[in-house]
């Protein structure tokens, strides 16, 4: 399944790990922040007893 | 109806909701069957051998970090003339998105120069404008962070968005403009002739689609919690002042 990459098999594989790397921690980092924006604004919101939030 | 209603937070809010999920959807399905079509089932090039298969991460990474940058360009324009504060927010939403794609068009462009050129890095046109755009995106991002004052924020980072343009136009033409350096040509064109090879073109396009499909997931992921966090800091403002 794997096809044969030769001398650069480092090369190739390295690429792809630079490149899916930086990418999968921005997707995780934005999950994370938008996770936590949200709850906080909505502690926030219920604190005020607000019902104007955008949903 | 007009497109600016989206400008409204509350309507962008119910809109956005609506199509993020469809949008990961679509950027999983693409990405999926771009990379496993480009890594699996694409032959090795005649030159290059096995490296062409980075092709399929450089190439899209690269064109998303351009144009993300006009993407910028485009709200920061909006906020100028409309004061439309969703347009600012996309923006500053957009930024960490385009430079980490203008690492991952570098990294990968270094890796992959080392065994073709025999260098990680020289100071071509094109490599050397796009390592300029990432300053210029480091420097853009640290700029929202250093205001407080979100309208002022918005007017600089504006700013500093349109001189960067120059930059951002500067690495996709730099190899006509300048034609020396190491790095080559557009891959993609309209000439049959400097276009790449039918077997790479596919997979390629599949992968574009999914960078871009990706872009658009996490600006708008991004662009729902800048909202967010803004009502969330004048909620804590107006508890502050009792």
């Amino acid at each position: 399944m794997m096809p044969d990459l030769a001398q650069y098999a480092g090369t190739v594989l390295g690429a792809y790990g630079a490149a899916l790397a930086p990418i999968a921690a921005l997707i995780l980092a934005s999950a994370l922040r938008a996770r936590r924006v949200a709850r906080a604004l909505a502690a926030a919101e219920n604190l005020r007893g607000s019902t104007d939030e955008p949903s | 109806m007009s497109l600016w209603r989206y400008a409204n937070p509350s309507e962008f809010m119910r809109l956005s909701g609506a199509v993020l999920p469809w949008c990961w959807a679509l950027t999983a399905i693409a990405l999926g069957v771009g990379l496993l079509w480009g890594f699996f089932l694409t032959p090795d090039d005649y030159q290059q051998g096995a490296t062409v298969k980075i092709l399929f991460i450089h190439v899209p990474a690269a064109l998303i970090a351009i144009n993300a940058w006009l993407m910028m360009l485009i709200t920061s324009l909006i906020w100028f003339v409309r004061r439309h504060h969703v347009s600012a927010l996309a923006a500053r939403a957009a930024a960490p998105v385009g430079a980490t794609m203008t690492v991952v068009a570098l990294l990968t462009g270094a890796i992959w120069g080392q065994p073709m050129w025999g260098t990680w890095w020289a100071w071509d046109p094109r490599l050397t404008s796009f390592f300029i755009l990432f300053l210029f995106y480091l420097g853009y991002i640290a700029l929202w962070q250093a205001i407080d004052e979100p309208d002022k924020a918005a007017d600089l980072t504006a700013l500093l968005c349109m001189v960067g343009s120059v930059f951002a136009l500067l690495s996709r033409y730099a190899v006509f403009f300048w034609n020396q350096g190491l790095h080559q040509g557009p891959s993609l064109s309209l000439d049959a002739e400097t276009n790449v090879d039918n077997a790479f073109y596919l997979p390629l396009l599949a992968c574009i689609a999914g960078f871009a499909l990706l872009f658009i997931s996490l600006v708008l992921l991004r662009t729902r919690t800048e909202i967010r966090a803004r009502r969330l800091r004048a909620l804590r403002e107006a508890a502050a002042r009792g």
